[in-house]
Order: C-alpha cells, then sequence, then structure tokens
C-alpha cells in the first residue's frame, strides 16, 4: 500500500464495523420489539384467563 | 385519471410490513455481494493514483458514504415532510428509521475523511467548509434522534422533529456546494458527470460499484428498521395482536 496501509485498512476497518453495527442494531430492535409484544399478548391473554 | 389505490394500499402498515419482509432480503444480500466487488476492485484491481498512490484507495468507502449522508438525510427530511403535511403515519416512521441509519454513515464519511486528511494534508482535521458542513450533518441527525427520545407523546415527537429535519435541509446545498463556493482544501466533485468523469474507468466502476452496494444497504437496512417501528407504532391494533399470536413461540392466546 506505498507506506498508506494504515489509513487505507483504518478507512475499510471503520466502514465495515460501521456496517456490522447497523446489522446487529437492527435485528436487535426487531427482536426487542417481538419481545414486548408477545409479553404484551401473554398478559393480555392471562388477565382474559382469570376474569 | 390516476390510480392512487397502489399509494394507499403502500402507505397501510399491515401491507407495508409484509411488503417489507418481502423485499428485504432481496435487496441484503446484493447489497453486500456489490460492495465486497466494489471493495475488491477498489482496494487489489484499480491502479495507483499517480498522485496520492494508494491512498487514494479510501475513496472507495469515503465518497460512497459522504454521498449516502446527504442521500439519507433528503430521505429522511422528506419522509417528515410528508408525514408533517399528510399525517401519513409511515411517513414518520421512515424518517425515524433512517436516522440512525444517516447518522452512521455521516460518521464514517468523516472518520474516513479525517484518514484520507493526515497523509495528504498533513492533518485529521481542518475547519474547512466541506468538513465543518458535514459534521454539521452529524449534528443534525443526533438532534433529531434527541429530540424525538425527548417526548413521549409519539405524535408530538413525530411533529417536532419532522420540523427539525425540514429546517436541516438548508445544509444540504451547502455541503454539495462548499468546494465551489468557498476556497477549500478538498477537492472539487470526481464524477459530475457520467459521461465525463475526472477519473478513468479502471478506478470509477469500483467506486460506482460501491456507492450502488451502500446504496442498496441503506434500502435493506431502512426496510429491517421499518418493520420493527411499523410493529412498535401498530402495538395497539388488531393485525399485530393476530400477527403475534400467529407468530409466537409461546403460543400466546
Amino acid at each position: 500500500m506505498g507506506g498508506y496501509a494504515a489509513f487505507v485498512w483504518s478507512a475499510f476497518g471503520v466502514t465495515a464495523v460501521v456496517i456490522v453495527v447497523n446489522i446487529v442494531s437492527a435485528r436487535r430492535r426487531m427482536r426487542s420489539v417481538w419481545q414486548q409484544l408477545v409479553l404484551r399478548a401473554a398478559r393480555n391473554s392471562q388477565r382474559r384467563t382469570s376474569q | 385519471m390516476l390510480d392512487w389505490t397502489w399509494f394507499h394500499k403502500l402507505a397501510s402498515p399491515p401491507h407495508f410490513y409484509r411488503l417489507a419482509g418481502f423485499l428485504s432480503p432481496w435487496v441484503f444480500w446484493p447489497a453486500l455481494g456489490t460492495m465486497v466487488i466494489g471493495a475488491y476492485g477498489g482496494l487489489v484491481l484499480a491502479p495507483p493514483d499517480y498522485q496520492q498512490g494508494d491512498g487514494f484507495r479510501i475513496i472507495y468507502v469515503h465518497v460512497p458514504s459522504a454521498y449516502l449522508s446527504t442521500l439519507i438525510y433528503a430521505v429522511m427530511a422528506s419522509a417528515a415532510g410528508i408525514g408533517l403535511i399528510w399525517r401519513i403515519k409511515l411517513a414518520h416512521a421512515v424518517a425515524a428509521s433512517a436516522a440512525p441509519i444517516g447518522a452512521s454513515f455521516t460518521f464514517v464519511a468523516l472518520a474516513t475523511g479525517m484518514l484520507w486528511g493526515k497523509p495528504m494534508w498533513g492533518a485529521y482535521w481542518a475547519w474547512d467548509p466541506r468538513l465543518t458542513s458535514e459534521l454539521i450533518l452529524l449534528f443534525l441527525y443526533l438532534g433529531y434522534m434527541s429530540l424525538r427520545g425527548a417526548f413521549e407523546d409519539l405524535n408530538k415527537a413525530d411533529r417536532a422533529s419532522a420540523v427539525l429535519a425540514l429546517v436541516g435541509v438548508v445544509n444540504l446545498p451547502i455541503i454539495h456546494y462548499s468546494v465551489i463556493w468557498w476556497s477549500s482544501l478538498h477537492q472539487g466533485p470526481s464524477i459530475k458527470k457520467l459521461d465525463s468523469p475526472s477519473i478513468t474507468g479502471d478506478m470509477l466502476w469500483p467506486l460506482l460499484a460501491m456507492i450502488l452496494g451502500f446504496t442498496l444497504f441503506f434500502a435493506a437496512m431502512l426496510l429491517f428498521r421499518l418493520r420493527a417501528e411499523v410493529l412498535d407504532r401498530e402495538r395497539n391494533s388488531r393485525w399485530v395482536a393476530d400477527l403475534v399470536r400467529e407468530q409466537s413461540p409461546l403460543g400466546v392466546d
């Protein structure tokens, strides 16, 4: 890389990390929303059964 | 007369949720493939620049992320404006989902720019018009997200953040024309016109592949995030309750 390796690989590294973080955070957000919905549905179902 | 039923159907949350679920893998995998091809072309196949040597290869991540940072802001502000004027709930969801993706790519544009600036200009940072306006863009994204988080009422959060997003649009032409309007350390545009770019074809095709790959990646991330956002906003609706009942591993009834 003609003396520029540290800069070039760092730039590609930062980009790769941000791409991975984007994928992971989108999946985590979906999982968290879904878990909340399931818990809520379970609570509602329990309430209906106890009434 | 124009038939707008497709538009109303698209703006319907349950229809959009299913459509986004179908489309997202068809966008995500081509995005990753195109980025890998573009990165290989940029790192291995493209010849070194006659002035900057191999240091110019940072262009293959810097330019696509800088382009994406402004494109995403335009998408976010347009969606926020549509939500504000026509009160389409899905439009606010688009704006809210686009903001973190835009902020992350603005950070990449700044970080890779600094890594390119050090060997070429001798400094990681300079208060140059292009760099400063891009930093303001990052603050606009962070401000938009903070403002949304400051409200408990979703409708108020949507409206207040939409106004901020629209005000911030003024920064987009400043970013674009800053290298033309003011004396700048930053170089001018390399691909102003596709028929007469200022870089050779061997260097250009990986750049175009990376720009395409990054754009598809944004589309895929937006679809992923939008599905979660739509579910969260529609949590009290009948269709979400039915969906949870159908798909829950806990067998909720």
